[in-house]
């Protein structure tokens, strides 16, 4: 891609602002909820303390600085149309354990039995107070609140009715699916995962589907040494919703996250992934690749990703590659954290937007704090348009002019596919993207 | 075939002029060569004819088999039989060799209004294709033109010439960048597809391609137009002496 401009500032640490915070919005928004009573009382008690103690984020506030909080502070989403899935889910056709949500809510008749060898998976909502789980629920969240802090993690942590709690002992045959269907045209779904990898083993979560009005999901994530776990998310919006994620993950020595996250269209959307990685050759990818066109709605897309090296020879990447058009936002946020000690570190980020009008913009914060005098880390941004010399390339072989940008789009978007490890589910996530792109005048 | 007459064309950016009333006709069957200085306006042509942004034609015209090139889209000179190897390949990370080609071909056959050829019957063509050209299965399954070598992304374009079987063919100074080997590769596949119903222009700084790809008719060109014709001997005399004896006999 040419990269016509480039809009990068490499800033200091946002410092979080004293805006007001009014205390009746808050408790507006809590009043919308019904807190859930029972397992995990203490740990929901105190994220419940912790998001009184922090707001709701206003619009001074440094790290909603390019991303309007508002949507996700009202006590209630705005309703959607419901309708029919158009089509299969991503990953529906192939071998795998498939576990339903509906709504936010575990629907055990529409999923498969959870017996699978070399994992053992639970619901949080009907996990007792002796569950393994109980030492890490919000522990990883809470972890990650400081420096900078994530209130809708912590209301996520207090409020979330379900969820899975997935203990990873060995490498099971297949990968475990998470699909998501939604049912009520305002529903406000929220969820809540804890996975815990336990030393040795190896995990491919898959997660797929529609969600409501609303969403707001956390998945913890807690690395055991040489643990792996390969996360693949791919989220698709027919229609304008609201959505925000959260993934923390604990990453111990020579343990492995490999995360992607496909996600199209939507409307007001946040993803936020903060990794600690704790231990010694600790690896963390983090990558998206996400179309928005706001003429499907309104779309605003914010990937927010801080990661921390807290030991050495660790290697992070965070690739990120955004498709925007018709008036559509890209937002990104990155920062590598290199702590004293943290030496050999292996830190590179690049995050990429590929505009096809004028109307379209991406805004990139790309930061790097290193306290250690013996790394390797770096960064980079751009903002281009479609390559005309590739466009005239494809058309004077007689490729037609939408068909040829549909494989610059892919073009553009490669890396960050390449990040999905496995190479059938790479190919179905491609092939799939061909469709969406040919077949909708829409992306 | 292909017929250019007095045609005109500048920079759409900027107020100059590169070609000036160039005149140029290949007829069915037969390879010319054009040869010419930097700067003559060779490149330019090339993209003129095969409809790149950036031109504009201020005036004369050009028609292949008698239909007028200059108002098309690249894609539909392309179905019309007229296909340009580039220069300067363009390398498409992710996107498979032969996604692109199969796409092309069936894109250009739907044009045609011809049955598109399924994956097999693709496939089947392509590996036979490719063998000649000594492009390995390996090759074919790689992103478009990425981590080529100079010789095999001009080999590619042979590649793509040979599945998309056009009736014209420029060749814009496909011999830069080869070795002995790869260009003899080039030529070979070029003069398999030699017929008397597909013509070739070949642009060129070097009598070397020629001594391969044997012209019928040689031009030279010099700030935008067609100064001199003639048979092979043509481009053995600019070997020889270069253009400066040329150039100033055309004043």
């Amino acid at each position: 891609m040419s990269d016509t401009a480039v809009k990068t500032k490499v800033q200091q640490t946002p410092q979080v602002s004293g805006a007001p915070k009014p205390a009746d919005a808050l408790d507006a928004r809590l009043a919308a909820l019904d807190l859930p009573q029972g397992a995990f009382a203490p740990a929901r008690a105190e994220a419940l303390a912790r998001f009184r103690d922090m707001g709701l984020p206003g619009p001074r506030d440094e790290y909603w600085r390019y991303t309007d909080p508002r949507p996700f502070n009202a006590p209630e989403p705005s309703p959607l149309t419901v309708e029919a899935a158009l089509e299969s889910p991503l990953f529906a056709e192939r071998d795998k354990l498939t576990i339903v949500f509906v709504d936010g809510r575990f629907d055990a008749a529409s999923s498969d039995d959870l017996t699978l060898e070399g994992v053992e998976i639970d619901t949080l909502a009907q996990a007792g107070d002796g569950h393994w789980a109980a030492d890490l629920f919000g522990r990883l969240e809470a972890a990650g609140q400081k420096p900078v802090e994530r209130p809708f993690a912590a209301l996520n942590t207090a409020a979330a009715h379900d969820g899975l709690l997935i203990r990873v002992t060995g490498k099971p045959s297949k990968p475990v699916h998470v699909l998501h269907r939604r049912r009520a045209a305002d529903a406000d779904a929220m969820w809540h995962h804890v996975v815990r990898v336990e030393s040795g083993a190896e995990l491919t979560l898959l997660e797929s589907g529609m969600v409501g009005a609303r969403s707001n999901g956390v998945v913890e994530v807690d690395l055991a040494p040489g643990a792996k776990l390969h996360h693949v998310a791919a989220k698709r919006a027919v229609d304008p919703r609201v959505g925000l994620s959260h993934v923390f993950a604990h990453v111990a020595e020579g343990a492995a996250l490999k995360s992607f996250t496909l996600a199209v269209n939507g409307q007001h959307m946040r993803n936020e992934a903060v990794i600690d990685m704790a231990g010694d050759d600790a690896v963390a990818h983090v990558a998206a690749a996400v179309l928005g066109d706001g003429d499907v709605g309104p779309f605003h897309h914010d990937d927010t990703v801080f990661i921390t090296h807290g030991a050495e020879r660790g290697e992070s990447r965070q690739v990120f590659k955004k498709v925007l058009k018709n008036g559509a936002t890209g937002v990104f946020q990155g920062k590598i954290l290199v702590k004293p000690g943290a030496q050999k570190t292996d830190g590179y980020q690049i995050s990429q937007a590929l505009l096809l009008d004028e109307a379209s913009q991406f805004l990139a914060k790309p930061e790097l704090e290193i306290y250690a005098d013996d790394v390797k880390c770096s960064h980079g941004s751009t903002t281009g348009a479609i390559d005309e010399d590739a466009l005239f390339y494809l058309r004077s072989r007689g490729v037609p002019r939408e068909r040829a940008i549909v494989f610059l789009v892919l073009s553009f978007l490669a890396d960050a596919l390449e990040e999905v490890e496995d190479e059938s589910l790479r190919d179905e996530i491609n092939e799939r993207l061909d469709a969406w792109l040919t077949t909708r005048p829409q992306i | 075939m292909l017929k250019i007459n007095n045609l005109h064309v500048k920079l759409e950016e900027e107020d100059k002029q590169i070609l000036k009333g160039l005149s140029l006709e290949v007829p069915a069957g037969e390879v010319h060569a054009i040869m010419g200085p930097n700067g003559s306006g060779k490149s330019t042509l090339s993209y003129v004819l095969s409809g790149r942004d950036g031109y504009e034609v201020t005036g004369g015209e050009a028609t292949l088999d008698g239909e007028s090139l200059l108002d098309m889209e690249p894609e539909e000179r392309a179905a019309a039989g007229l296909f340009l190897a580039f220069q300067y390949p363009v390398e498409i990370p992710g996107v498979g060799n032969m996604t692109f080609l199969r796409t092309a071909v069936n894109a250009q056959r739907k044009a045609r209004g011809e049955e598109e050829l399924s994956s097999g019957e693709f496939l089947k063509v392509v590996r036979a294709k490719a063998a000649e050209l000594q492009i390995s299965p390996e090759m074919l399954k790689r992103p478009v033109n990425v981590g080529f070598s100079g010789g095999e992304k001009k080999r590619n374009e042979i590649l793509q010439m040979a599945m998309l079987e056009p009736r014209m063919c420029i060749m814009d100074e496909t011999d830069s960048g080869l070795d002995v080997d790869a260009m003899r590769l080039v030529s070979e596949g070029v003069n398999a597809l030699r017929s008397p119903d597909r013509s070739f222009l070949v642009i060129t700084h070097y009598q070397r391609l020629l001594n391969h790809i044997q012209p019928d008719v040689v031009h030279i060109m010099s700030n935008g137009r067609i100064i001199k014709s003639g048979g092979p001997e043509l481009a053995l005399e600019v070997e020889e002496n270069g253009y400066g004896d040329l150039l100033a006999e055309a004043g």
